[in-house]
């Protein structure tokens, strides 16, 4: 089994503004969407970890060289869209599968109840395992 | 006994017994395990605290079997509770019912006959009491085929074999692979239901399964080891005590099976990779590669275990595939320093074992022996027709560099092992490679 990172970041996709501006069942249904998923990635075995993260403009920037106190800045300079929002650590067999289940993160629902088709990064994670056939050569 | 091992190991070497012995007085895997790991968590609970008790093992069944009991009487507690939800409802009017009491159905009738588990045709046994430790023994076995039966995933068979046969519990193994305690609960539990489903009966597979039946199960134990070794570079040391599981598994497996080459060769792999290990990390648990092993730190008493179990291995039959890797640990193992290895005799090995397998990964090993051998050059030629079977794979790239590297070509060794740091998924390895790059830079520029 193997370890991928789904990130998804504050990019809506096909929709437009916030999810302040939603119907609140709409919101509804893409929180329940997305509880749903991950029961059944826990049922299935495969869920390995994730969270959802802090709203970006309350994130902080810190610079150190490991003597002096540190340098400790107001959030990155990305653009609102591109923030961090979450992650979800999957364990699966394949990158196919990794992929299938960062498809169905991206069709959450958003307003309407239409699926937003947000953009998931999917990263693999390395492993602190090395492999046998080091040894040989 | 004066000469008590510690409880935990005594739990663990219990555990597959207590089973066995439970399967064939209730049937089903799925319920009999829960219980058996319930009676495992209760003693490692209580012992502690009360003394192991005399009779451990009875103890253990004692236990189990009483949660087995209170588990059928609630089932079958629920079962009257749903039949006389159903007998309050009219009776229906077709007169093929009226035979039942109280308006009952057919179907409400069946399902309290049918009873808290699939009965084996096994029953009919007795109590384990008097049994003796064949009987024990052949539970043992069985259950690690069901565990390692070809219908589950290797994931799955990895982890129900850890808990049915090595008597971890979910926690432990949860922890060795790097997942939440529920995910693993669900892949043993999703494990139990797939055997359940596919009619795999308690018994020793026949004649004609039981070759491949076997492979299943050497494979599984090795992919046990290879987790638990490979992590040796990191320092999850919970993760090292895996390749003692998977070493204690196959030593079980070789003393119910002597005769059997592929079993005493992969011991016999495993042993002398094994007595490897504290020569192959650094001071800071950087990866150290075979050639500069500082190989006073081998398990001697391992490597001498392992080369005599592969030369008998060797002489059991038609040579396999893990009894001619363990032979060449083997030779690895009898070398005391690295120019004392016999590359010609690896040569040769990795040759029939590349016939045998067709593995690419093999004639990448094969390229490097026979650099030993003949030369940088001859490796490099037999890395030449993989450029199209391990087309941008990492693995062709670090033998490729390193052979680059021994032939003297710097700038070549070094775009080869940045490719394959590039490409590795291995945390260890990747460190490595970049390593051997910045020292080829060092010295050849």
């Amino acid at each position: 089994m193997t370890r991928f990172l789904l990130l998804v970041n504050y990019d809506n996709g096909q929709c437009e503004g916030d999810m302040q501006s939603w119907d609140p069942a709409d919101v509804k249904a893409h929180m329940a969407y997305y509880e749903a998923l991950n029961r059944e990635l826990e049922e299935s075995g495969e869920l390995a970890g994730g969270a959802a993260l802090a709203w970006g403009d309350q994130a902080k920037i810190v610079r150190g060289d490991g003597k002096a106190a540190p340098v400790v800045t107001d959030g990155p300079y990305a653009e609102a869209k591109e923030q961090l929002a979450g992650f979800t650590v999957v364990d699966v067999e394949s990158v196919e599968r990794a992929i299938e289940i960062a498809a169905r993160q991206s069709a959450v629902p958003g307003p309407g109840g239409v699926p937003i088709m947000q953009p998931i990064e999917v990263r693999q994670v390395m492993d602190d395992a090395a492999e046998l056939g080091i040894d040989l050569s | 006994m004066s000469d008590h091992p510690g409880f935990e190991d005594l739990l663990r070497e219990l555990a597959p017994q207590v089973l066995g012995v439970i399967m064939r007085r209730f049937g089903g895997l799925d319920a009999a395990e829960d219980a058996v790991q319930e009676a495992l968590i209760a003693a490692a609970r209580t012992w502690p605290g009360d003394g192991v008790p005399g009779n451990p093992r009875g103890w253990l069944l004692q236990t189990a079997t009483r949660r087995m009991t209170d588990q059928i009487r609630s089932d079958q507690a629920r079962r009257r509770r749903e039949a006389r939800a159903v007998a309050a409802e009219p009776p229906p009017a077709d007169p093929g019912l009226a035979g039942f009491p109280g308006g009952m159905t057919a179907a409400g009738l069946a399902s309290m006959i049918g009873g808290a588990a699939g009965r084996d045709d096994t029953l009919g046994r007795t109590d384990g009491a008097g049994r003796d430790d064949t009987l024990d023994r052949d539970d043992t076995l069985i259950l690690l085929f069901m565990c390692c039966h070809p219908v589950l995933t290797p994931a799955s068979a990895i982890a129900l074999t850890l808990r049915a046969v090595g008597g971890l519990t979910t926690a432990e193994i949860a922890s060795a692979f790097l997942v939440p305690e529920a995910t693993m609960a669900q892949r043993i539990s999703r494990a139990k239901q797939r055997i359940k489903a596919s009619g795999v009966r308690f018994r020793m597979p026949g004649d004609e399964d039981r070759e491949e039946r076997l492979r299943s199960v050497l494979h599984v134990l090795y992919l046990i080891f290879n987790e638990g070794y490979a992590s040796s570079a990191g320092t999850r040391l919970h993760r090292q005590d895996l390749s003692g599981e998977a070493i204690r598994l196959t030593r079980m497996l070789h003393a119910l099976l002597p005769g059997d080459g592929p079993v005493a060769g992969l011991l016999a792999l495993m042993l002398l990779t094994e007595a490897r290990r504290p020569a192959r990390t650094g001071p800071e648990g950087e990866l150290v590669p075979l050639a500069e092993q500082d190989r006073a730190r081998w398990d001697r008493a391992l490597i001498e275990e392992g080369v005599a179990l592969a030369v008998a291995a060797m002489s059991q039959g038609p040579a396999g595939d893990y009894q001619l890797q363990a032979a060449i640990a083997a030779l690895h193992g009898e070398a005391a320093r690295a120019e004392d290895t016999d590359w010609p005799q690896i040569l040769a090995l990795y040759g029939l074992l590349e016939r045998l397998t067709g593995n690419p990964m093999v004639t990448l090993n094969r390229a490097v022996a026979a650099a030993m051998v003949h030369g940088a050059a001859a490796g490099l030629d037999l890395l030449r027709p993989l450029d199209e079977r391990l087309a941008g794979h990492y693995r062709l790239d670090a033998v490729r560099a390193h052979l680059l590297d021994m032939l003297g070509d710097g700038d070549a060794a070094i775009a080869h092992y940045r490719a394959a740091a590039h490409g590795t998924m291995s945390i260890p390895e990747r460190n490595y490679l970049i390593t051997k790059a910045a020292r080829v830079n060092r010295e050849f520029r």
